[in-house]
């Protein structure tokens, strides 16, 4: 096991960041940590990568404790923070050398490992770590984070801020780097990003909501979920949220994604409550279901279940 | 050891690329001792007086070319009546006026009693009070030449000697400090500052998920400042003696040990600093409220710490300034040597290692 984490509860006064998590993360695994904001990812980041220390449970990371052998986990995970923190006032080449030599290793030891994601910094090599672009950084990050050969890599939101297409390519590497055996936790706010995962686990307000691969979390998602347009996207919304059976309303790209809660619902009735309602160009059909739906449904019962509690 | 190299290497580089931090390392030391030597000084040269002269006549034209011959006044104008003085003053030009009272050789001969009347500007009280010690010494140095030939009944004669700056001059006074201020300065200020801009830029979180120790991390972080607060300590000393003549009459070997003593003591304050600052600002106010007010105000480099009231005399002695300012001044005007300095020596000794105990108790190997 990589990681193993159980029953871990972290507060800070009143808040309660993380709530009695259970997960493991087996050896070489790709492993997603998908929540919102302030959902508690970067809580458990750091108390796995032995920063803050939880009031309840017990962490292990590489079979060590995260609390007692803080120093042997300190020279065997690499970690890559939210926010882009190298030297800014450094080159590329000389951050890369620093975090090489207080690992106690050299650049040329383990290029191997970082040549596919160096190759792309290359050209910059000579400039100011500050000056480079928002991808071009968390590629240098990355490297940096990697530079040691560590045995599982924590990468703390790592495309927050990044456009789309820097996105794809830090996602390939990913994927790239989990064939040479490095075990990676990695944190992110994007549901489509979910999906590359080997497993995810979902997370809101410092509960998991469900842990599993990303196919077995949509295939056990029964609900049929409905793409519906309309003209007046914004009448729409409130229109179909007015109407009885409604279960779940929400944006999703140019279309609607509807549920309703009774089993036996078709969607004639909906499409003839919606011309009463003099909608036009009504269009309904049945949606492929993703992450971010399961998601955005997970999240509404909890959040009932918490009120009804 | 290759690990502290590399760590030493990149604080190098942040330093030398910062120009402010260049500027506060190698330019204010140059400024400041320029500044205190040339500019602020409590001597006196060239101060402008005025003279109501009532009786111009032999006697007082004497004294009034003594006076204007002294470097030290400048005879602007003659008042030419009562009436005057106050607006005189008033201009602010003229800092004192000298005032010979009607028939003053006359009284002298016959009555062997004449009055001189010294009005100051006391504004500036010091200036004033220097003023008027002047213009007397002026006065009984001619009162003695008038005294010559007659013999005096009963007479104290005092001569007095002043050891280790004959001339008073201010600057001897300044350099020692001014070399106290810069050091506590670039010591304890740039280091709390170099700490916490780690935490800020959230580099610190990296460093310490790093088989890095913490140690490690606070001496990487302290010998850049340990070897430039060393030849900044250097520049003054040298800039003291070419520009200003200031003697080092004790051992060198001696000053170079107090020295970085010294600034052993004002890293490890800078140390305690960033270990209880989370933010550069923070340690920097820390610095600038905390420990450059008191080494300027209670440490005897502007002010006399016995004529302060005796709670901040107390509060005084905390402060390792004061310490390493009787330190300088012994070793480089008085020449005397450990054995008359090991007191405030071990006093330092004592406050470095306290200094070192606390913040490595309070450095934190997590983030809070």
């Amino acid at each position: 096991m990589s990681i193993s984490v159980h029953n871990l509860s972290k507060s800070y006064d009143k808040i309660k960041a993380l709530d009695a998590i259970s997960f493991e993360v087996n050896e070489g695994e790709l492993f997603g940590l998908i929540g919102p904001d302030g959902a508690g990812k970067t809580t458990l980041f750091r108390i796995l990568t032995t920063l803050l220390i939880a009031d309840e449970g017990v962490a292990k990371v590489a079979n060590m404790e995260v609390v007692k052998e803080y120093k042997r986990i300190r020279e065997s995970v690499g970690y890559m923070p939210g926010r882009f923190s190298l030297y800014q006032d450094l080159t590329v080449l000389e951050n890369l050398n620093f975090f090489a030599t207080i690992f106690g290793t050299t650049v040329e030891e383990n290029y191997e490992l970082i040549k596919d994601i160096y190759i792309q910094i290359e050209p910059f090599k000579d400039r100011r770590a500050g000056k480079l672009s928002g991808g071009m950084k968390q590629k240098l990050a990355l490297c940096c984070a990697l530079i040691h050969k560590p045995k599982v890599l924590f990468l703390d939101e790592p495309t927050t801020g990044v456009d789309p297409v820097s996105r794809k390519e830090f996602w390939d590497m990913l994927k790239r780097l989990n064939k040479h055996g490095i075990t990676i936790l990695v944190s992110t706010p994007y549901m489509d990003e979910a999906a590359l995962c080997d497993r995810i686990a979902l997370i809101q307000h410092g509960k998991l909501l469900e842990v599993d691969s990303p196919q077995n979390i949509v295939d056990r998602h029964q609900k049929i979920i409905y793409n519906v347009s309309a003209e007046n996207t914004y009448r729409l919304i409130q229109d179909l949220k007015r109407f009885p059976t409604q279960e779940a309303v929400y944006a999703f790209g140019e279309f609607i994604h509807y549920t309703d809660s009774k089993s036996s619902f078709s969607p004639e009735e909906l499409r003839a409550y919606l011309l009463q309602n003099n909608h036009k160009n009504v269009d309904i059909h049945t949606a492929v279901t993703t992450i971010e739906d399961v998601f955005m449904d997970l999240a509404s019962t909890f959040k009932s279940e918490a009120i009804e509690n | 050891m290759k690990r502290f190299i590399g760590f030493v290497r990149k604080e190098f580089f942040h330093i030398f690329r910062d120009k402010r931090s260049m500027f506060i390392l190698f330019g204010m030391p140059i400024v400041q001792i320029l500044l205190f030597g040339f500019a602020i000084t409590n001597e006196i040269n060239n101060v402008e007086i005025a003279i109501l002269d009532n009786s111009k006549d032999n006697e007082t034209r004497k004294i009034i070319q003594k006076i204007n011959a002294s470097p030290y006044f400048n005879i602007e104008t003659e008042v030419l009546s009562e009436k005057h003085i106050e607006t005189v003053l008033k201009k602010g030009k003229v800092k004192a006026i000298l005032v010979f009272e009607s028939n003053f050789a006359e009284k002298l001969e016959i009555k062997k009693l004449a009055n001189v009347q010294i009005i100051t500007d006391a504004t500036d009280p010091n200036t004033a009070n220097t003023i008027s010690n002047y213009v007397q010494s002026i006065l009984q140095n001619h009162q003695q030449l008038l005294n010559k030939n007659a013999r005096i009944p009963y007479q104290i004669s005092v001569q007095t000697q002043l050891q280790y700056n004959p001339e008073l001059k201010g600057v001897f006074n300044f350099v020692p400090g001014v070399m106290t201020v810069i050091l506590m300065l670039v010591s304890a200020m740039m280091t709390s500052i170099s700490i916490t801009r780690e935490k800020e830029l959230g580099t610190m979180e990296i460093l310490l998920v790093s088989p890095l120790k913490p140690f490690q991390v606070i001496i990487g972080k302290v010998f850049p400042y340990i070897f430039l607060s060393i030849i900044n300590a250097l520049v003054i000393l040298v800039l003291g003696f070419l520009v200003f003549e200031m003697p080092i009459e004790g051992s060198y070997l001696l000053l170079a040990f107090e020295t970085i003593l010294f600034i052993v003591t004002a890293l490890s304050l800078g140390i305690l600093i960033s270990t209880i600052s989370q933010t550069q600002q923070t340690a920097m106010m820390i610095s600038l409220m905390g420990l450059m007010l008191p080494v300027i105000l209670l440490s005897e480099f502007i002010f006399p710490i016995s004529s302060m009231p005796l709670p901040l005399q107390y509060i005084s002695n905390i402060i390792p300034a004061k310490w390493f300012i009787v330190i300088l001044k012994g070793i480089m005007l008085k020449g005397v040597g450990l054995q008359f300095l090991w007191k405030e020596t071990l006093i330092l000794l004592g406050m470095t290692v306290f200094f070192i105990v606390l913040s490595v108790k309070k450095y934190k190997i997590r983030l809070e």
